[in-house]
């Protein structure tokens, strides 16, 4: 079972929720790291790495002994990453999304690949959770490929925590995608429900099962009950504006190392979870059966 | 990065500060929307545009609105198709399913099946891919967007945001720019970024901002950006803001602000008002005052360079 956790809006509490959710359960369990760009599940887990690997996307090499200058490698390339001017060819390998559509189009087979750093995957392991994350080149602008990658380290075994990047663009959609259920962290801010809303149409687009974790409450006059009973959305746990737990977080404490009951309370989110992608899977086995029947 | 044509001192006239923290939530908007307070003749600009928060504080009145039509998705004529497999077999991104339907998240738009569909089925259509407004509001012009759900290229839709950002200021003859940048060090930030004559890099003192605040500033410096530090609930956990002290220190990048904890500000983010308006007296808004006059000497180029 894959659980992702995600947020429109930065700095809800996500790897908060992740981290702790992950070191909580019963073996086996795995925690991926989506957010390639700023990976900090690893400040909170302090994984021993045991695995380190590059990932890469093909960009085009060209052998000017071969090529005529013809133009039709820039002709095709549709993200500007492959010219021909006078008799140079530039590439532009930042550019490249990979596609190979220029090694297919040279009519003088003048065009072969290399490839382009988009980052790292670490595997490791923390206690009984096996670690898993992403970290992008700086200077790479690319992440959905490096995302991919690292979601490709999903164990079909156990429970998978996926910490999911913030916004609602392309590298949060490669997080969540064909997940079972997807947790959406938020706080009690406009911010934070202006955010809550766009992440919730995204999970939507993609008929994922979610709820809401709420962060930080207290702060509100009620807002965030309201828009959550409106939008039809089911808050999992709630989690007070502390400072304590803030200063905890600051240190890269666990909280359910630091503040008693939140053992029993991620145990009871999780639990919830199961239950609602059981009955889920069940509802669809069963229509799969009444289509077939 | 657009770089006016024989406008070279125009160019350099205007200062754009790009607020960036590469970890969310850190208070880039909350600052941003105190700058745009603190700063006279100034056009603001939105660079977060898959989670546009700064609209909630400014209010803008939408004055023009304009489509961000970018990138194609390819789509199959089914009565042509007869799923031949070509196109599945091409395609790098498994966006073609076994039914012969293109996975509209997965499809990169690059082309090559329909290119070589031996039936001619599949066609590439242009997107909407989100909208771009020019507003108006009591702070001072606002250029602003919106990238439709789960789209790309939100790198080129901040490039157009920032374009008419700074064409704005060039036709009133504005000297600041100030943007509100996306967290990351990602696409969309690297278009914030490139080309601004300051980031803004706000941190909080936690073991995960010290740790986004180098990766971000390492964007800046392989971009070639100025940057400098503001911390914000600087007093959260004293020792990590020394450390985050002692790591600017030795980039030699200027701290400019230490904002304390402080729950007014909260409470005017709850009440939907921008801080140094809301209790212009309260410890956080006095520090970011000061702070502000920390970057202006810094970009205006007389400041000593520590910022202390």
């Amino acid at each position: 079972m894959i659980i992702a956790v995600a947020s429109g809006k930065g700095g809800t509490g996500k790897t908060t929720i992740a981290t702790n959710l992950a070191a909580c359960l019963d073996p086996p369990v795995q925690l991926i790291d989506c957010d390639v760009e700023e990976p900090n599940a690893h400040l909170f887990l302090r994984p021993v790495i045991r695995a380190s690997s590059e990932v890469s996307l093909p960009v085009p090499r060209v052998d000017l002994s071969k090529c005529t200058f013809c133009g039709e490698c820039g002709t095709f390339c549709r993200f500007n990453a492959i010219v021909a001017i006078g008799s140079q060819v530039l590439t532009f390998p930042e550019l490249c999304h990979g596609c190979g559509g220029c090694v297919r189009v040279c009519p003088h087979n003048a065009i072969s690949e290399s490839s382009r750093v988009l980052g790292t995957v670490e595997e490791g392991v923390s206690g009984g959770v096996q670690y898993v994350g992403g970290r992008l080149r700086i200077g790479e602008s690319m992440s959905p490929p490096l995302i991919r990658a690292v979601r490709s380290k999903a164990s079909s075994k156990g429970a998978v925590i996926l910490d999911a990047p913030p916004g609602t663009s392309c590298p949060m959609i490669a997080s969540v995608k064909g997940v079972d259920y997807c947790i959406l962290v938020t706080e009690p801010t406009p911010f934070g429900m202006n955010d809550l809303v766009l992440a919730v149409e995204v999970v939507r687009s993609l008929g994922i099962p979610h709820g809401v974790v709420v962060n930080r409450a207290g702060w509100d006059r009620g807002e965030m009950e309201g828009l959550c009973r409106r939008e039809g959305l089911e808050v999992l746990l709630t989690i007070p504006d502390d400072r304590t737990i803030a200063e905890a977080y600051s240190r890269g404490e666990m909280l359910v190392e630091t503040h008693p009951g939140y053992r029993e309370r991620f145990l009871g989110l999780y639990e919830r979870i199961r239950r609602h992608v059981e009955a889920s899977c069940s509802t669809r086995t069963a229509q799969k059966q009444s289509m077939i029947g | 990065m657009q770089h006016a044509h024989g406008a070279e001192t125009e160019h350099d006239r205007i200062r754009e500060i790009v607020v960036v923290s590469g970890k969310g939530g850190t208070g880039k908007t909350t600052l941003t929307a105190c700058l745009a307070a603190l700063a006279h003749r100034k056009v603001l600009a939105d660079a977060d545009v898959d989670a546009a928060d700064l609209f909630i504080l400014l209010e803008p009145t939408i004055e023009r609105r304009w489509e961000f039509r970018s990138g194609a998705k390819a789509t199959i004529d089914k009565g042509l198709c007869t799923q031949c497999g070509e196109c599945a077999a091409l395609c790098r991104y498994g966006a073609i399913s076994p039914q012969y339907a293109i996975d509209q998240i997965d499809c990169e738009g690059c082309g090559l099946c329909a290119r070589y569909c031996p039936a001619g089925a599949i066609t590439l259509e242009q997107r909407v891919a989100g909208e771009w407004y020019l507003s108006r509001t009591c702070y001072g012009p606002f250029v602003h967007a919106r990238l439709g759900i789960g789209e790309e290229n939100s790198g080129k839709l901040v490039s157009v945001v920032r374009h008419y950002a700074r064409v704005t200021a060039e036709e009133r003859g504005y000297g600041w720019i100030i943007v509100d940048g996306p967290p990351g060090v990602g696409c969309p930030v690297i278009s914030s970024i490139t080309g601004s004559s300051l980031v803004l890099i706000v941190t909080e003192p936690t073991l995960s901002g010290i740790h986004d605040m180098r990766r971000v500033a390492d964007l800046a410096s392989h971009f070639g950006v100025p940057s400098a530090v503001c911390i914000n609930k600087w007093d959260l956990n004293r020792e990590v803001s020394a450390d985050i002290a002692e790591c600017c220190r030795s980039r030699r990048i200027p701290v400019v602000g230490k904002i304390p904890y402080d729950r007014t500000a909260m409470q005017a983010l709850v009440s939907r008002r921008v801080l140094v308006e809301y209790d212009p007296r309260c410890e956080a808004s006095i520090e970011i005052r000061a702070s502000w006059e920390r970057v202006q000497a810094l970009v205006q180029g007389s400041a000593s360079g520590d910022g202390e």
